[in-house]
Parts: structure tokens; C-alpha cells; sequence
């Protein structure tokens, strides 16, 4: 027998497969650190005050990027089966403006639906959740049975979910919302829900069959399918998955806004994208993790509260945010390739 | 010795005024370490004008690491790299071009939506004052071209309306049109039939009386005494030695190349031939084949053989769901089923190996796990949509050792592993299912001669267990060898099933091309 080429150099064998399986997060962590230390010296430097050491301050940056971030699960999850999901944040405002309809409190005279007021909460959050699974199943079915590209199917619903957002109540905002609603939004539960979904769907991505058979498609679909997978009803799952989380994302951002409005949401799927691709998910899908999506959801709360911190000007604050955006992907490319060994 | 330029090269080369060393190309002392891999070690090699110079050695000895240095794909780590006498350093590709060396490569290389005339002149397009193209002298190039290769094909037509068959001589008639001092082919008769490697030998053979160096690679032996003038094999890594073709014997390479002893090539052992396992009544997909009858039965091997392009696959994709049948009738253990997607297929037993590595069966960028065990997970192996790694792990592991699939670890990129070494992983894939019908299309395409011989083996053994095996090939020897009867098509229809003992080349042929 011919000699195995593993025993041709048997000690850089060993040190590239340490290196190896070293998670690919651990560079984008370091990214993350290396920020806020950043922030932590210009803070000294300009503003006198430490930039870590403030509780409040760390609060909000979280606060705000968790609606963001349960977004980026799903669209994390469309990715690396090679989709794109545009309509993320218009199925945001479209549920912010059901599920508080849903969510007003018993007795209020002006309200939507004036003999659905005082609900459980359970019921709002029920609706909001179908609601964003619905434009989720709508997306998923055009994609996979008129094969039409994602980017237009997911176009066309960031369209339309907009549209139905606005005509819901002739743009009027929904107020009025109970308490027990409103405490979803409150204190920490945004950020326990992302994390919780998060870690949901780490799971499911990495030791289930839905995880295994969202790579395979992303890697390749024609393979999946001669290998039995149904590529079609899988794909809609998973953009329903997607719309599904957009929908709580709604929710949970009714419930912190402690009202409904039609034109909340705009913008959101590119920073969920951003937050996907700056933890490390390739656009041409098979490649991403959950874990390099939370840390890609917390760089970009990173760069928004200390650039505020920093009291830079916001429009100064978009073009770094692109240019970082960017940045990620050329480092991360660069990675692969020296990985590769060409 | 001053390191000259492309331009300079190229100005030389033009000019006629070639320097009158011995060898074209000189390549020695090559090294280059990839991550876990040594894949080169002091390798040297030696190009003559107008010879064809074969390198033959198994996956992953090295020999398209080699080429691909060559070729300025690669940099090697060290060694020194000698154009006609000269010492030059190639940094990519297109310096390569421009020093005169061209590559066929093993995988193709074309732009889908573009013309056959715009791939071949990609980047040299004729262009007119204002710089736009002039696509009526590309395609006056391109006849031009064609004629001269004799190659029947329209410039006009968009490479994917072509055969696999016709990509292939595209990509060749690409590389000629640089008319390159050196040209390299690697595996350029992987898929090409018989007739078409006629075709592309008449080629080969003009332009070595041009003066042409050649550096071919091939895992078919035939071929390299049929064409090539100079052989060197290769083996892990290393050179083994340089040998001419006339003075070498078939199993002296084969020694050389796998470092032991071949005995047997076509392992056949007769298998006890049991109940019709798949049995196929008239099927028809519109438009691709019709009339295809035949029965399959437990033990027995059913060779497929036909040119390039005469329905075979088709029929491969049909009885497994990929392309549901138009018509006619599917029976397995003599119940008709309705295959109408591949998890039917899979539910009643069927596995299907597809032609195509790169496009139907790898997922290249996942690990070799993941590419096993993708097929498994229809069938079990999850509680409650988990996936029991553990178990599946040891599967694969199982799997790995007894097709010895050479990885440091399963959690290598499948795109990290030779051609040869791929298609045992996707074997590995179906094995898994422990399959009753087992459908194998090229099983053996682009792959050494030692794993050639194991999978040969493995297939054998399939069918002594029982399996029942539709096995497609374009080489005639692993048909007649492998096959208990063999099914001829041509053209979309089956024109015959010949039994193993009536069964020639020349009858085979015959049936194929009538």
C-alpha cells in the first residue's frame, strides 16, 4: 500500500488542525473587544469618562440592537441556504401595527377594534407571530415553486407588508397598549428573547436535521435534492422561520415603543444582513454560524452607542458604520482564502 | 541569470528567434506544503518541444499541484522554473499566457451565458477604434479556429446548450487559440468518448508537428501509450522517475505509480443472481429517451453503455426522481411505484450516484461529515430532529477506513480532497443507506487506477451481497469487465442488451452508433 500522505508531516499536520478547529467567531470576537477598548481610550481621551464602566450605557446599546438581532437569526438561517430576505423590516411595522391593535387597553372607546380591547396579551403576540410566519410562507412558497430569485420575492413583500402596515389604519399610530403587553418590551426581556432565540436556533443549526439540511441546500442545491432532500418544502420553512422572527421582532418593539406605528422597521433587514455578514455568514450561502450573528449584532450596537458617546455626528456615524460593514467582509474573505492555502 | 519579462518573452517568441534550448520547460527542486499536506516534495520534471510528456501517478500524488504551478496557479514554496533555457517566476495565470503556456482544466472552466465565441477570445477580444468588440471578426476567429480543429460546433451557441462532451472541446480549442509554446491538459478525456479522444489525438498530433510541448495527464493507460512520447510518474509528492513511453510497459507504470502490485483489474466474481429486483416497462421522458425496457435482478451488474449525449444519464436521473418519467412504468420487487422525486427513490431502496462531482454531488464547502452523512438523515439516525453525532460519526468513520479515503479527519473540507478521494466520500454517502438497487453514473470518472480498483472491488462485492447494480460508463473495458449484461443506447433509445459472454467492443460499438 502506498504510504498515507498524513504521515508525510505529521507535526504541521497537528498544528493546522488545532488550528483548525479554532471557531472561526474567535477573530470577529476580537474585532468586538478591540472596539470597545477603542472606545474605552477615545472615551478617556475626549470625554473624560470610561465607556465600559456604565451600566446604563451597555444596557441600551444592547436594548437596541436585540430587535435587530432576532431578526438576523432568521435572516442568518434564509442566508446560509443561499436566500436573501428584504422584507424583514416592512413584516416589522405590518405586525407592530396587528399585534397592537390586539393590545389596547379593556374599555378604550377609540380603539381599533373596540370589542377586542383588555386581551391577554397572549393574543396580540399570537397574531403578530402569525402575521410575520404568513409573509414568511408567502416568500418561501414564490421562491421555491415559481423559482423566481429571492431578491425579488422578498422585494416584493417589503413592498406590500409596508403597504398593509399603512393601510391597517390609514397610517394612524395604535396607542393606548395595556401594561401587561407593554412589559414585553421592558427591562431586559428584548435582550432575554434574542439571546434565547439565538441560542434556539444555534442549536437547531448545528445538531438537528433542519440545520444540516439548511446547509446542504446553501452549499448546493442540486446535491440536496439528489441526496432526498425536499429542497422545496424545506425552503419555505425556513423563510417562514424567518418571518416568523421578524414578527416577534415586531412585538417585542410594539411592546418597548408601547405603540404601534405603520413606518417602524425601515431599514431594519439591512442591519440584520449587516449583523449576519459581519459575524462571518457568506452571501453566497453554506457558510455562517449563530454565534458570528450575535457578535455581529453587538458590533454594530457597539459602533452606534459609542460613536453617540463620542457625540459624533450621525450622519459621520452611517458612512463609518458602512465602511465597517465592508470592512468585515474583505477581512473575512481574506481569511478563507489564506485558509485554502492559495 | 537575469529574470526576463513576459513582454520580452513574448517579443522573443514572435520573432521566431527562439533560443535553442533542449527543453522547453525545466522545472526542478519543487516544493509546495499546503495546510496538512506536503503535496509536492523536490520534484522536478522536464517538457522537450514537440513531445508529449504524460505524467500519471494516483490522486493526490501531486501531479495537478504540479500542473497548476506550472500553469501560475500556484507558487511553489521553492525551486527553480526554466522557460527555454531561461530562469523565470510566473505570479499568475495570465503571466503564464503570456510566457506561453496554456492549461485545459480538469474542471470546466466556461461562462454558461456567453457565446462559445466570447469564452474562447474572453479578454482578447478584437476591438474596433472606439474600443467596443467587433463580434463580427470574433466569430470569423472563432469559424477560422474551428475549422482548423475540425470541430462542427456554431460560435454563436451559448455554452450551456452544450454537451458535457462539447464543453470539453470548447475549452480545448480555447487553450489552442493561444497558440502557446507549452499546452497542458489535464484529464481532457474525462468526458469525452471514444470517438471525440480520436478527434482530440488528431489535434494533439498537429500541433506537436508545430512544435508544441504537451503535458498530459490521464489515468487511462491506453492512452498514454497512444500518444504520449515521454512518461513520469509520480507518487505522494515525489518524482519517481522519467521514463519513455516506448520502453515501459503497462503494469511497469502501474507498479511504479501505486508502489505494488495490481493483480487484478476487473475483479468480476460471479454473483448469485437472485428475483428482479427494479424492473422498467417502456419508459419515457419527452424529449429525451423513450422505449427503455429492461429488468434488473438481485447480484446481477447491468452495464450501460452509449455515447456522450444517447440518454444514459437521463435514464440514471428518471428511475430515481430527478426528472420524473413521462411515461411508462417503474416496478421494484414487482410493485410499480410512482418515483416522482429522489425521496421516493431513496424510501424504496435506490441510490444514485450522479456523472457530475462538482455540479450534482458535492457540497464543496462543507466537511466530509457533513457530505456523508446527508443522505443518512432520511433514513433515521435524529430523535426528535436531533441528529445522533455520535453514532453517525462512528458510520462515517467506518466508511472512511474501508474505502480508505486519505483526510487527516472528517472535518476537512470535502474541497480540500482530490477528485479521487471525493467521489469515495459520495460513495461512502449512498453505502451509508445501505441501498438494494445501487445506481452508479462514471463511478470511476477521473480517478487513479488504484482506487479505480477498489471501487471495481467494492462493486463486486455490492453484488455478491445482493445489491442490484445499473452501472453507466463511456469506457468500454470497465463495461465489459464489470457488467453481467450491458444495455446499449444510442440517441435516446436503447438499442440493445447484450449479454456478458456475446459481449465485444466491436458489438458494443455497433449498437452504440447505429
Amino acid at each position: 500500500m502506498a504510504t498515507d500522505i498524513s504521515t508525510a508531516a505529521p507535526a504541521s499536520e497537528a498544528r493546522q488542525a488545532r488550528r483548525r478547529r479554532l471557531p472561526p467567531e474567535l477573530s470577529i470576537l476580537a474585532v468586538m473587544i478591540g472596539m470597545m477598548l477603542l472606545f474605552e481610550v477615545l472615551g478617556w481621551m475626549f470625554v473624560g469618562q470610561s465607556f465600559i464602566a456604565n451600566p446604563l450605557r451597555l444596557r441600551i446599546m444592547i436594548l437596541q440592537e436585540a430587535e435587530i438581532g432576532i431578526i438576523a437569526v432568521g435572516v442568518t438561517q434564509v442566508i446560509i441556504m443561499g436566500g436573501i430576505d428584504l422584507s424583514s423590516g416592512s413584516v416589522v411595522g405590518m405586525t407592530a401595527m396587528v399585534a397592537a391593535s390586539l393590545a389596547q387597553v379593556a374599555g378604550y372607546t377609540h380603539a381599533v377594534y373596540p370589542s377586542l380591547t383588555g386581551l391577554n396579551p397572549i393574543f396580540p403576540v399570537a397574531a403578530g407571530l402569525v402575521c410575520g410566519s404568513v409573509a414568511g410562507l408567502i416568500n418561501g412558497s414564490l421562491i421555491a415553486l415559481t423559482k423566481i430569485p429571492p431578491f425579488i420575492a422578498t422585494l416584493g413583500m417589503m413592498v406590500s407588508a409596508r403597504g398593509v402596515a399603512d393601510w391597517y389604519t390609514n397610517g394612524q399610530p395604535i396607542g393606548n397598549l395595556s401594561d401587561s403587553f407593554a412589559a414585553i418590551g421592558a427591562g431586559w426581556w428584548p435582550v432575554i428573547i434574542f439571546l434565547g432565540v439565538a441560542f434556539i436556533f444555534h442549536i437547531a443549526l448545528r445538531y438537528t436535521r433542519y440545520g444540516k439540511f439548511t446547509y446542504a441546500i446553501g452549499a448546493n442545491p442540486l446535491a440536496a435534492r439528489v441526496s432526498g432532500i425536499n429542497v422545496e418544502r424545506h425552503v419555505i420553512l425556513v423563510y417562514m422561520v424567518a418571518g416568523l422572527l421578524s414578527g416577534l421582532s415586531g412585538i417585542v418593539h410594539t411592546a418597548r415603543a408601547i405603540s404601534g406605528q405603520a413606518g417602524v422597521g425601515v431599514g431594519f433587514e439591512l442591519d440584520a444582513i449587516a449583523a449576519a455578514v459581519i459575524g462571518g455568514t457568506s452571501l453566497s450561502g453554506g457558510v455562517g454560524r449563530m454565534t458570528g450573528t450575535v457578535i455581529g449584532a453587538v458590533i454594530l450596537g457597539i459602533l452606534t452607542s459609542g460613536f453617540t458617546f463620542l457625540n459624533v455626528d450621525a450622519h459621520y456615524q452611517e458612512i463609518i458604520k458602512g465602511g465597517v460593514i465592508v470592512a468585515a467582509v474583505v477581512a473575512d474573505q481574506y481569511r478563507q482564502r489564506r485558509r485554502k492555502g492559495v | 541569470m537575469a529574470i526576463i519579462s513576459p513582454s520580452t518573452a513574448e517579443i522573443v517568441r514572435q520573432s521566431g528567434a527562439v533560443p535553442g534550448a533542449e527543453y522547453l520547460l525545466e522545472v526542478s527542486n519543487v516544493r509546495k506544503a499546503f495546510p496538512g499536506v506536503l503535496a509536492l516534495d523536490d520534484v522536478s520534471f522536464r517538457l522537450k518541444r514537440g513531445h508529449v510528456h504524460a505524467l500519471m501517478g494516483e490522486n493526490g500524488a501531486g501531479k495537478s499541484t504540479l500542473m497548476k504551478i506550472i500553469a501560475g496557479i500556484y507558487t511553489p514554496d521553492s525551486g527553480s522554473f526554466k522557460l527555454k533555457g531561461q530562469e523565470i517566476k510566473l505570479t499568475s495565470p495570465l503571466d503564464a499566457l503570456q510566457y506561453g503556456i496554456a492549461m485545459i482544466h480538469q474542471e470546466l472552466n466556461l461562462m454558461d451565458y456567453m457565446t462559445v465565441a466570447e469564452n474562447i477570445w474572453i479578454r482578447r477580444e478584437p476591438l474596433n477604434a472606439l474600443g467596443f468588440v467587433r463580434h463580427e471578426e470574433m466569430r470569423r476567429r472563432t469559424r477560422e479556429l474551428f475549422q482548423r480543429l475540425d470541430i462542427p460546433l456554431d460560435p454563436e451557441t451559448e455554452v450551456r446548450d452544450l454537451s458535457v462532451a462539447n464543453r470539453q472541446m470548447v475549452e480545448i480549442a480555447k487553450a489552442v487559440s493561444y497558440d502557446s509554446d507549452i499546452l497542458i491538459m489535464d484529464e481532457p478525456t474525462s468526458a469525452l468518448t471514444d470517438r471525440e479522444v480520436e478527434h482530440l489525438f488528431r489535434i494533439i498530433r498537429a500541433l506537436k508537428a508545430q512544435g508544441t510541448g504537451i503535458i498530459y495527464i490521464t489515468h487511462k493507460m491506453n492512452e498514454l501509450f497512444e500518444i504520449a512520447d515521454e512518461v513520469s510518474v509520480f507518487r505522494d509528492g515525489r518524482f519517481i522517475g522519467e521514463y519513455k513511453a516506448a520502453d515501459v510497459s503497462r503494469d511497469e507504470i502501474i507498479k511504479l505509480m501505486v508502489g505494488r502490485e495490481i493483480t487484478q483489474m476487473f475483479p468480476k466474481e460471479v454473483a448469485p443472481i437472485g428475483g428482479v429486483a427494479l424492473s422498467v416497462r417502456d419508459l419515457c421522458l419527452e424529449g429525451r429517451f423513450h422505449g427503455v425496457s429492461f429488468d434488473l435482478r438481485k447480484g446481477e451488474i447491468l452495464g450501460v453503455a452509449g455515447l456522450v449525449g444517447s440518454g444514459r444519464s437521463n435514464v440514471a436521473e428518471t428511475l430515481f426522481g430527478v426528472t420524473p418519467a413521462t411515461s411508462g412504468a417503474i416496478l421494484i420487487d414487482g410493485k410499480e411505484s410512482a418515483i416522482t422525486n429522489p425521496g421516493v427513490a431513496m424510501d424504496a431502496g435506490m441510490a444514485f450516484l450522479t456523472e457530475d462531482r462538482k455540479a450534482s454531488g458535492c457540497f464543496l464547502l462543507l466537511d466530509i461529515m457533513a457530505n456523508m452523512q446527508i443522505a443518512l438523515l432520511r433514513h433515521g439516525h435524529a430523535t426528535a430532529g436531533f441528529v445522533n453525532e455520535r453514532k453517525i460519526e462512528a458510520l462515517c468513520q467506518q466508511q472512511k477506513n474501508r474505502l480508505r479515503v486519505r483526510t487527516p479527519d472528517l472535518e476537512e473540507p470535502i474541497i480540500n480532497l482530490s477528485g479521487g478521494n471525493q467521489q469515495k466520500v459520495l460513495i461512502a454517502r449512498w453505502l451509508l443507506t445501505r441501498p438494494r438497487i445501487l445506481i452508479l453514473d462514471e463511478p470511476t470518472r477521473g480517478i487513479d487506477v488504484g482506487a479505480k480498483a477498489e471501487i471495481h472491488k467494492l462493486i463486486t462485492e455490492l453484488a455478491v451481497q445482493g445489491v442490484a447494480v445499473f452501472m453507466i460508463s463511456s469506457e468500454l473495458p470497465e463495461v465489459l469487465g464489470m457488467s453481467d449484461r450491458i444495455l446499449v443506447m444510442h440517441e435516446g433509445r436503447m438499442t440493445g442488451i447484450v449479454d456478458r459472454k456475446d459481449a465485444t467492443q466491436v458489438r458494443i460499438m455497433e449498437l452504440a452508433s447505429q
